[in-house]
């Protein structure tokens, strides 16, 4: 399980405004870039300096690769990470004020306390 | 020696600015009230006449992250860039820049770590909304230099309720023994019930409304040894995901004072959570 590498890719993913769309676009071609070209980066350092062995879960990539939030949520990911990326890629497409966020803890309506552990 | 002239613990709610600012259809049907109380709130502060705000707040995964994450960290810089672009994305926030009170930050830091508090230091620290919100809602003029000070309230493992409440004691502490003549105001940040990314989010009020009713209750009596006998980690994650953002009402609890009650308090019981606003005068200030 590595649940620091999904908070990896949703933090990045999030920050970048080029990268929210990308993945927003093309979910599986942005995790399989994402990983192949990023997930090794330290966040300061330069490229000569990476990590060697951080890699997703095929049920992690999987979550990702499809936008499943409830998977993710499932998967422990920090829940505001994913809520302000998911956010930022599909509020758009709804008409009502939270529209989307009603519609996200609709589908997580059945988790019941204790939520997966988030810690990392 | 410098006053601490106020303190103050409010919630950060980052859709003040929007819903305060916009008009027409576009302003919703809570913002008066809002507004009203939140200037009513903003003249507590200013009554009070500081020169120097130290700012209590908890990074959302902007410049702090899981590869380097600090439990409590102090700035120690001139200048703060404020708001980050998921913030202007999100919230429509601002972006601000705040100045610096440098030779207090540095003061804190030295007779902290002598406190027993190993506080971690940033000379360049861009601050969010944990900050910037209770600058927009009680100084949007934005012209007292400041002291941002970061707890980790967001990536477990956390410091437990209690360390935040001793902070806030030592902070009391330091800020008055700071060799000045400024008068400072000490203002923090934090959450009642809160639910985010979970089934619980944006419902009609707060995830859990009697959490935030007995949480007023410790707040405003100052009833830190009831508050710390029922408020732990583990228990933090029944009022809503996000509800350990209460531990910085704790931590300014303890700023404020062991049964000391509070000379202001308001609340506002809006959709998603409850606002709640508190104004300690310790020495009678702002008189």
């Amino acid at each position: 399980m590595s649940k620091y590498l999904l908070n990896k890719f949703l933090y990045t993913v999030d920050r970048d405004p080029d990268l929210v769309e990308r993945y927003r676009e093309d979910p599986r071609g942005t995790v399989e870039w994402w990983e192949s070209e990023y997930a090794n980066r330290i966040l300061n350092c330069h490229g000569g300096e990476r990590s060697t062995w951080l890699a997703f879960e095929e049920n992690e990539r999987a979550a990702l690769a499809s936008h499943d939030y409830p998977a993710l949520f499932d998967l422990g990911a920090h829940p505001f990470l994913t809520l302000t990326l998911f956010i930022a890629m599909f509020e758009r497409d709804y008409d009502e004020p939270l529209g989307f966020q009603l519609e996200y803890a609709r589908r997580l309506s059945d988790r019941k306390l204790p939520y997966p552990d988030i810690a990392t | 020696m410098a006053r601490v002239v106020a303190v103050i613990a409010s919630t950060h709610h980052p859709f003040y600015y929007r819903a305060s600012t916009s008009t027409g259809e576009d302003r919703p049907p809570f913002a008066d009230e809002w507004v009203r109380k939140v200037e009513a709130f903003r003249e507590t502060l200013t009554r009070a006449n500081p020169d120097v705000l130290v700012m209590v707040g908890s990074d959302h995964f902007h410049q702090l992250w899981l590869d380097n994450m600090p439990q409590f960290l102090v700035g120690k810089a001139p200048m703060y860039d404020a708001n980050w672009y998921n913030e202007e994305r999100e919230f429509g926030l601002p972006r601000l820049v705040c100045k610096g009170q440098e030779d207090l930050s540095a003061y804190i830091l030295r007779e902290g770590l002598d406190a027993g508090f190993d506080l971690a230091f940033s000379n360049e620290l861009r601050i969010d909304h944990s900050i910037t919100c209770p600058i927009i809602t009680l100084r949007p003029q934005n012209d007292l230099p400041i002291v941002p000070v970061y707890t980790n309230i967001f990536a477990p493992p956390l410091p437990r309720p209690k360390r935040f409440v001793e902070l806030g004691r030592t902070i009391r502490q330091l800020v008055e023994s700071w060799p000045s003549d400024k008068r400072v105001a000490i203002i923090g940040t934090g959450h009642l019930s809160l639910e985010l990314g979970g089934p619980r989010q944006f419902g009609p009020h707060g995830p859990d409304p009697e959490f935030d009713r007995r949480a007023v209750e410790w707040i405003s009596t100052g009833d830190i040894e009831g508050c710390l006998s029922e408020v732990t980690l583990d228990s933090l994650h029944a009022p809503g995901n996000a509800t350990h953002g209460f531990m910085d009402f704790m931590l300014m609890m303890g700023v404020a004072g062991d049964g000391r009650k509070a000379d202001y308090v308001d609340t506002y019981d809006l959709f998603h959570t409850m606002e709640a606003y508190f104004t300690w005068y310790p020495n009678g200030g702002g008189r």
